[in-house]
């Protein structure tokens, strides 16, 4: 298609014909800028729900033909696995949950549910994946992985150096994504159905031949190579597209085309990449463009719209890959992120809100409670009325939403900015991230104790100083110490992601998903701390209260007798929370002096996803009075039960964070009993708003929100089967509570509920 | 170890200056009152309900000295929060009204600070609330513990008598109450009490809204740290049926009720 057919314009401005009828023009229909199509096209909706459809007979049809499923898909951990056939974006052919009464389609592997094998991140990753659940690998993938083909995996212990190594064993630093896919990119996808692939081939072919005019360096070199791979993954989401008989060469004409364009560029990119966190973007008021000309043309009623929408949320509720238990141990509950982020505001100060922001939200109620698609909510004070109530309603009802400040998020990345995973933000198609996990804070501590020997094995795995001695602890020689330990540990950390990131790239590069990303892309190098509030309180402890190291004979400090109050992180009291805002700024300081690959920018999360329990589980008795082994808080989280004065003092606390030294995000996981919320269901959705606003409002980044009754978890873990679709927010995703394990159950039990104890 | 949280120290002396006993402060949403708010409990009461889960706030000598500036420092922390998330701030208890010239400065205080301001009382005291007090209430959340007088008596160990004459004050000076009636099965159901309520209430003409709340056995715990009977071990929360029929009752008199 050429530009001159769009530049044709109607008397009212619109676009006269072609797939783009009826658009406002504007410099994004002569080069790639989704934000501009959004900006000149988006109609905001300020009003409320009640124009909502429910489901149809159809969706309702579907949806139960996959829920019948689910049981056996939890009973033996995996529904099927074609263990033959490693997946590239062409290798299954397609495949349907209900072929004639599908509306959107497009299945990752030739059935539902059925995994697909993607070595090219790990070899073993497949193998122990396999094995878990009664498959075993076709021996000839395996002898390809093995003899032929070098994986991530491989790369990263070739050139890992032996302090990476210790750390990693000692799990000071833990949960890297070096024997699986980083993830936390998120593709561009809109720009399929907008561009059509011809376009966007187009696009970066001029991209690559910009690059011939300079010299051939190792980094020229690579980023041709990488752009050559783009084109060619580009050609194959055609080719992937054209089998199940849809031409996306071209761009999508009508709302149902342009979702089933851009759910298949997102689908080409699950079924080659099985990426930590593979997120949507930001998708919703993109989509809503094309319903709306639809909807105004007569051409699609409300609850056809409504349909389609939860016809492809079906599709990305069934995103699937195959993991290691040991990967479960870290990410609870079968994750995949695909996180959409909804609403926000414009620069221009338009909220970005639309009806289909609504629809999306809809889908909670359509296709009852579920973890995916992530759905987050961009939050400012200034968003509509009815939408913020909407929003908690929804909250209030399934415990399904998060909430990131657009506030934050506006003023740093832009308006078009995305969540990938859990709180990593991203300006979308012109930013990336390399994932890199988080280092173990409150072991660093203990290693500051005992002069660098792990107090668990007692082998020397920091540098060697000589150990405190004494009878009580001191504050200074104790900070003294630890600054030291941290100096080691974030030049040891960046360290083992520049490792990683280089062998990503060269063995296991998300073609698909950099092909919808601009060549000149902001990469960020993302650090993360866990055992913040455990360290802080450690730390308060020491100073405030009279600690007193126990020995073992090795003179290794294995326990702590603490004696006398000292104040703790998460009642907005200064003399804790000025602890734990003194080591995110310090850590994000000693990481920033460490050169990144590909320069990338340094950036934090305080984060732990459901790692908090393993964090803790590997970690010694803290001078707290936590024990050995229990679970640290979840991400930037008061320990549990300490934060005595209710959410908003916790949540006060935790916003004290400076986001200026945390920009991969901090995560707060709160858990409020509904009657802690108010008497009626209008009254809580109301009061839920509030609270979002004043923590925004506050300078708080980001609010997991769960409205449950503590009986309720209790009563899950004793009659699984009468909770199926029981759904719970735990540290930045969300999980089906069933499928969590017991241990993770138990933590999330554990954690503190906020009701009303006085009055 | 216990998480303290303890003001900066006020200079004495003004109305702020004034000492009063406080059991603790919380942030409250939805539960004292409309929105997100701090909630200041007093420490002292001179009714011994049966139900009551909060024994611990009885005794005035177990509370902590604090001036109304101290509380009022306190509270200024959470303005910025509270007004974007709309709340204010209330005085509970215990039983404020036991300590009226504080509670005074405190409400006085928080209108100064801009916040809405509510007193949560069982009316017990009322004729201790002067005009300037009321003056500086927004929303009077009145416990109103039974109409009957010998239930009254036998669920309080006092009279309602000052509790009714109490609302019938606020009523004349048009002041806008939240009226809260705890429904305890075999202590405060009887249909003739509920019904004699209900009427008088809707006759105040000042009455925003009337919660009907269910007694909970949460309380049982602190009875036992303080070495104190609970009378209330052997009742049954209120079921869905039982506050469904109670608050049909109110809202058969023209009340809303919730």
């Amino acid at each position: 298609m050429s530009t001159t057919t769009m530049a044709t314009r109607t008397e009212t401005g619109g676009i006269a014909a072609g797939p783009w009828q009826g658009f406002t023009p504007g410099r994004w229909a002569d080069r790639i800028d989704v934000r501009g199509f959004i900006q000149a096209n988006v109609t905001p909706y300020a009003d409320d729900a009640a124009f909502l459809a429910g489901p149809t007979e159809r969706t309702s049809a579907l949806w139960s033909r996959l829920t019948a499923m689910f049981p056996d898909e939890q009973a033996r951990g995996i529904y099927d696995a074609d263990t033959h056939t490693p997946a590239s974006i062409t290798s299954h052919a397609p495949g349907y949950i209900d072929r004639e009464h599908e509306l959107i389609v497009g299945l990752q592997t030739d059935a539902p549910l059925r995994r697909a094998i993607m070595p090219n991140g790990g070899l073993r990753m497949v193998e122990n994946g396999l094995a878990a659940y009664g498959y075993t690998l076709d021996p000839a993938v395996s002898e390809i992985f093995t003899r032929y083909r070098k994986t991530h995996n491989d790369g990263v212990f070739d050139a890992y150096p032996a302090d990476v190594l210790a750390a990693r064993r000692s799990h000071v630093i833990t949960g890297l994504p070096d024997a699986y896919g980083r993830g936390r990119i998120i593709g561009d996808y809109r720009r399929v159905p907008l561009y059509g692939v011809d376009r966007l081939i187009a696009a970066k072919q001029a991209e690559k031949a910009a690059l011939d005019a300079h010299p051939s360096t190792a980094d020229i070199i690579r980023d041709r190579e990488e752009l050559a791979e783009q084109i060619r993954a580009l050609g194959e989401l055609t080719e992937m597209a054209a089998s199940y008989g849809y031409d996306v060469t071209r761009p999508a004409a009508t709302a149902r085309e342009a979702i089933q364009w851009l759910y298949l560029a997102y689908l080409a990119a699950v079924k080659e990449q099985n990426g930590a966190a593979m997120s949507l973007g930001r998708t919703s008021t993109f989509l809503d463009i094309y319903l709306d000309r639809d909807l105004r043309a007569g051409r699609l009623t409300e609850q056809e719209a409504q349909e389609l929408i939860d016809d492809f949320v079906i599709k990305l509720r069934i995103v699937r890959f195959l993991r290691t238990p040991e990967y479960d141990q870290l990410f609870s509950g079968d994750p995949t992120w695909v996180t959409e982020s909804i609403g926000g505001i414009g620069r221009d100060g338009r909220p970005l809100v639309t009806r289909t922001s609504f629809r999306y939200l809809q889908t909670l109620y359509n296709l009852g409670p579920a973890p995916e698609p992530n759905l987050t909510v961009l939050w400012s004070p200034a968003l509509p009325e009815g939408f913020k109530r909407f929003c908690a309603q929804v909250s209030v009802d399934t415990s399904s939403i998060q909430y990131e400040s657009d506030d934050l998020l506006r003023a740093r990345w832009g308006d078009d900015t995305a969540i990938a995973c859990c709180v990593s933000a991203m300006e979308v198609g012109k930013q990336m991230q390399f994932f890199g996990a988080r280092v173990n804070l409150a072991k660093t501590l203990l290693y500051a104790i005992n002069g660098g020997r792990d107090e668990n094995s007692g082998d020397q795995v920091g540098p060697s100083l000589p150990p405190l001695t004494g009878d009580v602890l001191d504050y200074d020689q104790v900070v003294a110490r630890f600054d030291t330990m941290m100096d080691w540990l974030a030049k040891t950390y960046v360290d083992a992601l520049n490792v990683i990131h280089y062998m990503h790239d060269k063995y296991a590069y998300e073609r698909l998903e950099m092909a919808l990303h601009d060549h000149d892309v902001l990469r960020t190098m993302a650090c993360g701390i866990a055992g913040l509030s455990v360290t802080a309180d450690s730390l308060a402890a020491i100073k405030y209260a009279t600690v007193r190291p126990v020995r073992d004979d090795t003179g290794l400090v294995t326990d702590y007798r603490t004696d006398g109050e000292f104040p703790v992180y998460g009642n907005d009291d200064d003399r804790a929370d000025d602890i734990a805002v003194g080591l995110v700024r310090t850590f994000m300081e000693k990481i920033r002096q460490h050169e990144t690959y590909r320069n990338a920018l340094h950036t934090q999360s305080v984060l732990t996803i459901t790692s908090n329990v393993v964090y803790g589980k590997h970690t010694g008795n803290t001078p707290d009075g936590r024990r050995a082994g229990e679970p640290f808080a979840p991400g930037a989280n008061p320990m549990n039960g300490r934060d005595q004065h209710g959410l908003v003092a916790a949540a006060l606390s935790v916003a004290k964070l400076p986001y200026s030294h945390a920009e991969d995000g901090i995560s707060l996981t709160e858990t409020i009993t509904p009657a802690a919320l108010g008497r009626t269901p209008e009254e809580r959705a109301g009061n839920l708003v509030g609270v979002l606003d004043g923590y925004v409002a506050c300078g708080g980044f980001h609010m997991n929100v769960n409205v449950l009754d503590r009986a309720t978890l209790l009563d899950a873990m004793d009659h699984p089967e009468r909770y199926p679709q029981l759904t719970i927010r735990v540290s930045g995703y969300a999980v089906n509570f069933v499928r969590l394990t017991r241990e993770q159950q138990l933590d999330v039990v554990s954690r503190t509920f906020h009701g009303s104890v006085l009055t | 170890m216990t998480a303290t949280t303890v003001g900066p120290p006020q200079a004495q002396g003004g109305p702020t200056g004034i000492t009063g006993s406080v059991h603790s402060w919380d942030l409250s949403t939805g539960v004292d009152g409309p929105g997100t708010r701090f909630v200041v409990f007093t420490a002292g009461c001179p009714l011994r309900c049966v139900y009551c889960h909060n024994p611990d706030t009885w005794q005035g000598r177990n509370g902590r000295r604090m001036s109304a500036a101290d509380v009022l420092a306190e509270a200024s922390r959470y303005t910025k929060f509270i007004g974007a998330a709309g709340g204010g701030l209330t005085v509970s208890g215990g039983e404020p009204l036991l300590q009226p010239a504080f509670t005074r400065a405190v409400l006085a205080g928080a209108k100064d600070l801009g916040l809405h301001t509510a007193l949560d009382t069982s009316g017990y005291l009322g004729a201790r609330a002067d005009d300037e007090l009321l003056d500086a209430t927004d929303l009077v959340l009145l416990d109103i513990k039974s109409f009957d007088r010998a239930i009254a008596r036998r669920v309080t160990g006092g009279s309602i008598a000052p509790t009714l004459a109490f609302a019938g004050r606020l009523a004349a000076r048009h002041q806008l109450v939240w009226v809260r009636f705890v429904l305890v099965p075999g202590w405060t159901d009887d249909s003739a009490n509920v019904a004699g309520l209900a009427t008088f209430v809707a006759s105040l003409g000042n009455v925003e809204r009337v919660d009907v709340l269910p007694f909970h056995r949460l309380g049982a715990a602190k009875y036992a740290a303080l070495g104190l009977d609970y009378r209330c071990a052997e009742v049954t929360p209120p079921t869905a049926g039982q506050l469904d029929r109670v608050r049909a009752e109110f809202t058969a008199a023209g009340l809303h009720t919730v």
